[in-house]
């Protein structure tokens, strides 16, 4: 068994990419992922990654942000400290539409982001997790996992045949931490 | 990607014959019958209010056509390229809504009709019993010369920049090269610094002046609001009807995405902005801004209030938020008549409490009225739609509209 954890394929240019991963998916080797310095139309369908489960937790968020703020005014100026504002009774909800709207955007704002960080492992002072240094810069990776490979000469030659300007056998999976 | 595969027959023409062309017809007929009964069964006022409301929902989603044409040169929309000729449609018969509207508010005007509240003898003499302190004060800018003045000058000016994105339309596609496009943002970015500091005051002159006492600066971007979402729910629909019955093969759902987010997005600042003038009246409390809201809260009225909120902020807000559902033909064809008889119902909660206030209807009337002009629209805009080929074949971001992808 060899060390090799991951085979990381590099290119300098996204159809060439795009090809390697149709080469690798004709002889039914599973890709673990594919990183890019720009995002590439129609590639989470290529790779059958399901769509981002981001837009229900803002929903939820919102949601909580909506009766964090009913509460909150309810609470403040008709249970606690109800006060003649204008004539109007204390209990006068399109006065209350403004704040619940806001704390609704508020909640479901901060929501997507914290939890888009924490899904990424994003937090300061962290050292991001990068399987190619360079594929933030300017190269296309796709990256197997040479566990579920039987065969790594294989998959290095498809990925050459592809265009790939560099194959690398990974034994650990991030480079960041070095 | 994946897409480039596909062939495309740009050069396909719009064939309006059969059922489409019959049923446009039948609506037109059905229509002037039934607002020749009103006027024969003497309800001459309310079938005035009625043509009102149709003839400016008519002309304000013409007007949204070549508002989003514009917006599109302006902004160099690569997306909406394959789809464009649809609203250019709506442009094209932008004149003749104009005229039916200047028209029925002429027509109003001359039979006291329409706008009596200050349009009536001794309204702003002194010494006459029909003295009126308030509309003697806004005399100068409320007369019937310098309101038709306005209304002419203003539909003819949007009517004229829709001629002209239209003429240079046809020369691109006759010349090619991208002297016409760059005409033609030149013109847009005219044409949406004029609209936008008129259509206010267009809005201000048609619906607000029924109730001259009452006024709100709210009321412009109000009407806008309920402009756009219609016209972007009329677009969908076509675009949607058009792709059902085999043409525009290049339209794919990240368009319909994108027109889905059009009518979400809109309908939200629609209710924002109504919100925004219905907040500042009830808290402020003046007794001559609430009056406004107090007449659509009459018992004949309310129902209806509270109709207008779900169908046009509730409904769309709740069917179109997920992704998904902006993606499927049948939610979107849905929320789009939903939305169009919704800023139906809009437009009457904004012209009959100050028309014929307790003696409004629902019936033959109202319906009738609304068919003759769905069925004048349809036929009108089909009509000027199958003068042209389907897609501009030179537009110089067909190309990525084709490929469009979100």
């Amino acid at each position: 068994m060899s060390k090799t954890k991951y085979i990381l394929g590099a290119f300098a240019d996204p159809d060439e990419m795009l090809l390697g991963i149709d080469k690798l998916q004709e002889h039914n080797i599973a890709i673990y992922d594919v990183f890019t310095p720009m995002p590439i139309h129609g590639i989470e369908a290529k790779l059958g990654i399901k769509p981002s489960r981001l837009p229900k937790a803002a929903f939820w968020f919102g949601l909580t942000g909506t009766c964090t703020a009913f509460a909150m005014i309810y609470y403040m100026l008709v249970f606690d400290w109800p006060m003649n504002i204008g004539g109007k009774p204390a209990f006068a909800v399109p006065d209350f539409v403004p704040v619940l709207f806001e704390l609704t955007v508020l909640f479901a704002a901060f929501g997507m982001v914290f939890t888009f960080f924490f899904k990424n492992h994003l937090f300061p002072g962290r050292t991001p997790r990068v399987m190619h240094l360079r594929a933030t810069n300017d190269r296309f990776i796709i990256a197997i996992n040479a566990q579920e490979v039987s065969d790594a000469k294989k998959v290095e030659s498809l990925l050459k045949d592809a265009g790939a300007v560099e194959v690398l056998h990974n034994d650990r999976k991030y480079v960041s931490y070095e | 990607m994946g897409t480039h595969a596909k062939t495309h027959n740009f050069a396909q023409y719009f064939q309006f014959t059969g059922k489409a062309k019959t049923w446009s017809l039948l609506a037109v007929v059905l229509g002037l019958a039934a607002i020749g009964y009103g006027f024969y069964s003497g309800h001459a006022e309310r079938t005035f209010a009625n043509l009102l409301l149709m003839a400016y929902y008519f002309t304000c989603v013409c007007a949204a056509g070549t508002f989003f044409l514009a917006l599109q040169f302006v902004s160099q929309s690569g997306w909406s390229a394959g789809l464009i000729r649809v609203p250019q449609a709506f442009a094209k018969v932008l004149p003749i809504a104009s005229i039916i509207l200047i028209a029925v508010c002429a027509a109003g005007l001359q039979t006291h009709n329409l706008y009596h509240h200050w349009n009536e003898e001794g309204l702003s003499d002194p010494n006459s019993p029909n003295y009126d302190a308030l509309i003697a004060g806004k005399s100068a800018f409320l007369n019937v010369p310098f309101f038709l003045t306005r209304l002419v000058v203003f539909l003819g000016v949007y009517s004229i920049f829709a001629m002209v994105l239209t003429k240079l339309s046809n020369r691109e596609d006759l010349e090619g090269g991208l002297k016409n496009y760059r005409k033609s943002i030149t013109y847009s970015a005219i044409f949406l610094v004029i609209f936008g500091f008129t259509t206010p005051i267009w809005a201000f002159d048609t619906i607000m002046s029924l109730e001259a006492h009452w006024f709100s600066t709210m009321f412009g971007w109000y009407n806008f609001a309920a402009m756009w979402v219609s016209g972007m729910a009329a677009v969908t629909l076509t675009v949607i009807l058009l792709k059902r019955n085999g043409y525009i093969s290049w339209i794919n759902e990240s368009h319909l995405h994108d027109l889905g987010k059009f009518m979400f997005a809109f309908s939200i600042f629609w209710t924002y902005v109504w919100f925004s003038q219905f907040l500042l009246i009830y808290y402020a409390n003046i007794p001559e801004e609430t009056v406004y809201f107090y007449k659509r809260w009459e018992p004949e009225y309310m129902p209806w209030f509270w109709l207008n909120i779900v169908i046009n902020f509730l409904s769309p807000l709740l069917i179109l938020m997920s992704r998904g559902a902006k993606r499927k033909e049948n939610t979107l064809i849905f929320v789009a008549i939903l939305l169009l008889c919704g800023h139906w119902l809009d437009y009457y909660m904004m012209i009959m409490p100050g028309t014929v206030a307790e003696h409004r209807g629902f019936g033959v009337i109202e319906v009738g009225t609304a068919v003759c002009f769905v069925g004048l629209f349809s036929f009108l805009m089909l009509t000027m739609l199958s003068k042209k080929p389907l897609a501009p074949a030179n537009h110089p971001f067909l190309e990525e509209s084709v490929n469009h992808h979100i």
